[in-house]
């Protein structure tokens, strides 16, 4: 932009010292334990101390809270996805949002701004127009937009004809939108440790005690811990684990970028997500733009992504968004996510007893943070799947029933 | 960008190459193969964190596919061997 402001469109509240009290030497046993506290991890905590009263529960984080990819993405939550499965877990996903702040009583900067995917060549538009009918079918909320529609809402987006990749039409979930991921793992950490779970940072599962099929603990690096059920929540590293624990999973480990300009000037109040030129955009509160882009092509753990992979990005958010020019960059990362065949998660049980998992949401888990918790948390303390994760389970890489949502899930989330 | 040593050209930017995944994955026995071999062979792929054998394909340069150990956490690129020969020993 060429006169840039740095005005705060939205103070933030100030944060308390302490949200909840940190424990720091984990017990000798407890009734689950939950490897990961990413967001995952923390809602599975939550849903099981609030829908199951199970509460002697230890989260252990091999780093800090939400320091893996929680707190690193672009926080674009929707549930427009093409499959009645999908449907079914990422709305429920989106109803628990609706509720959530109030609910866990900690803000979260929830705000349903809209979704929109942009469309940009004949087989584009078929997807979309698929994707956006099978969304009617399953009453999910779904809009079909002209580009003249997509102006109204989003005066920014270059409709020009004549550009490489026109924007010929675009779907537009409407209670599709963004929250603040730090503020919404806090919030499930507070209430989660309020109602009794131990939340321990800093303790890395090294290995399972494992006896006759079954699990009966974890080793860390700071002693073994005993447990009736284990979960693994552990987004780009559920691999490392699964081998420790003796399986493999149809899973690999790559960097995913994303950027934010400088603080700017409102000038976008919705989402905009393009696939095919690799790119979405959304404006946080502050005025930062948050963009993302596509993932390296390579397995990493490294949490960087190659700086090429940015400037593709950035190219095709200057050819849609002409005002974007002049605005500066501020701040890049990468994460690293947990990719399955069919960009679908895997929440279910293990060739282990009572030894659970959760993986796979690749490139979009953070909208499905709520639900990816509850039905986890399901599965965990009745031993069974939730009808919304049953589909989801580890068994259709050899059944054959995948969930593909290739074209669903988009550019990157 | 990842400076990929090219057993024919020499080392060459990244974007010259495509990616081929895990090395080593053998067709199973079609007429006998089960459920679970297949679906390991589709879907199955280390992930290790540390030193990984995979393929890279130079597009943009000699066009030939190459083995290669690199690293997934430091991105340093090991010894590169051709595919269905002797894979070179997983470095320390
Ligand atoms: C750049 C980027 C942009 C994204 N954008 C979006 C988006 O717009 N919308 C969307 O829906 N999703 C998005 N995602 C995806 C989303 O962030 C993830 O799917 C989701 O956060 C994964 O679940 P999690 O929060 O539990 O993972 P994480 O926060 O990664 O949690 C896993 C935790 O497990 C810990 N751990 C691993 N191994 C061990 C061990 N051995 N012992 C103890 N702890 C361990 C890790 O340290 C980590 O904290 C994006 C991801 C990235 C990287
Ligand atoms: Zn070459």
């Amino acid at each position: 932009m060429a006169t840039t402001t740095r005005r705060r469109t939205v103070e933030l509240p100030e944060h308390p010292d302490f949200l909840w009290t940190a424990r720091v030497t984990p017990k000798k046993v407890y009734d689950v334990i939950i490897i990961g506290g990413g967001g995952h991890g923390l809602s599975t905590a939550y849903y099981l101390a609030k829908n199951h009263g199970i509460t002697n529960i230890a989260v252990l984080e091999k780093g800090w809270l939400a320091g893996g990819n929680m707190a690193r993405n672009t926080t674009v939550i929707r549930s427009n996805y093409l499959w009645d499965e999908s449907a079914g877990i990422y709305e429920h996903s989106l109803k628990l949002w609706e509720n959530l702040e109030e609910e866990v009583g900690y803000e979260m900067f929830f705000s349903q701004r809209g979704v929109m995917s942009l469309a940009h060549s004949v087989s584009d538009l078929r997807a979309k127009s698929r994707n956006y009918h099978a969304n009617k079918i399953n009453d999910i909320d779904s809009e079909w937009l002209t580009p003249e529609q997509v102006k109204e809402i989003a005066p920014i987006v270059n409709i020009n004809p004549d550009v490489r990749y026109p924007v010929l039409g675009a779907t537009y979930q409407p209670r599709g939108g963004i929250a603040k991921h730090d503020w919404v793992a806090w919030g499930y950490a507070k209430a989660a440790a309020d109602m009794g779970v131990d939340i321990i940072q800093g303790c890395e599962v090294t290995g399972f005690d494992i006896r006759e099929g079954k699990v009966h603990g974890v080793k860390t690096n700071l002693g073994p811990i005993a447990a009736q059920k284990v979960g693994m929540v552990a987004a780009g590293h559920s691999s490392v684990l699964a081998n420790l624990a003796g399986f493999d999973i149809p899973i690999q480990s790559r960097p995913l970028q994303a950027l934010v300009s400088e603080l700017l000037e409102q000038v976008h109040n919705t989402v905009i997500m393009s696939g095919m030129v690799h790119v979405y955009v959304s404006q946080a509160h502050k005025g930062e733009l948050v963009m993302g882009a596509g993932t390296d092509a390579f397995n990493s753990y490294a949490q960087r992504g190659g700086f090429h992979v940015i400037e593709h990005q950035l190219a095709a958010a200057i050819e849609l968004f002409p005002i974007f020019e002049r605005a500066h960059l501020l701040r890049t990362w990468g994460g690293i996510v947990d990719i399955s065949p069919d960009a679908s998660p895997i929440i279910g049980r293990t060739p282990v007893d009572n030894l659970f998992i959760n993986t796979g949401w690749g490139t979009g888990g953070f909208k499905a943070t709520p639900a990816s918790g509850w039905t986890m948390a399901h599965t965990i303390a009745t031993g069974e799947p939730h009808e919304l994760n049953a589909a989801f389970n580890l068994e259709r890489f050899v059944t054959g029933h995948l969930i593909d949502e290739h074209g669903a899930a988009g550019v990157a989330h | 960008m990842l400076n990929i040593p090219c057993p024919y050209c020499g080392p060459r930017d990244e974007t010259e190459f495509h990616y081929g995944a895990g090395a080593n994955i053998f067709y199973p026995e079609p007429a006998s193969a089960t459920d679970e071999e297949w679906s390991k062979f589709v879907f199955i792929r280390e992930n290790p964190k540390g030193w990984h054998a995979e393929r890279w394909v130079h597009s943009a340069g000699c066009r030939r596919w190459f083995n290669v150990w690199r690293n997934t956490i430091t991105h340093e690129f090991g010894p590169t061997y051709k595919p269905f020969t002797d894979q070179p020993k997983r470095p320390a």
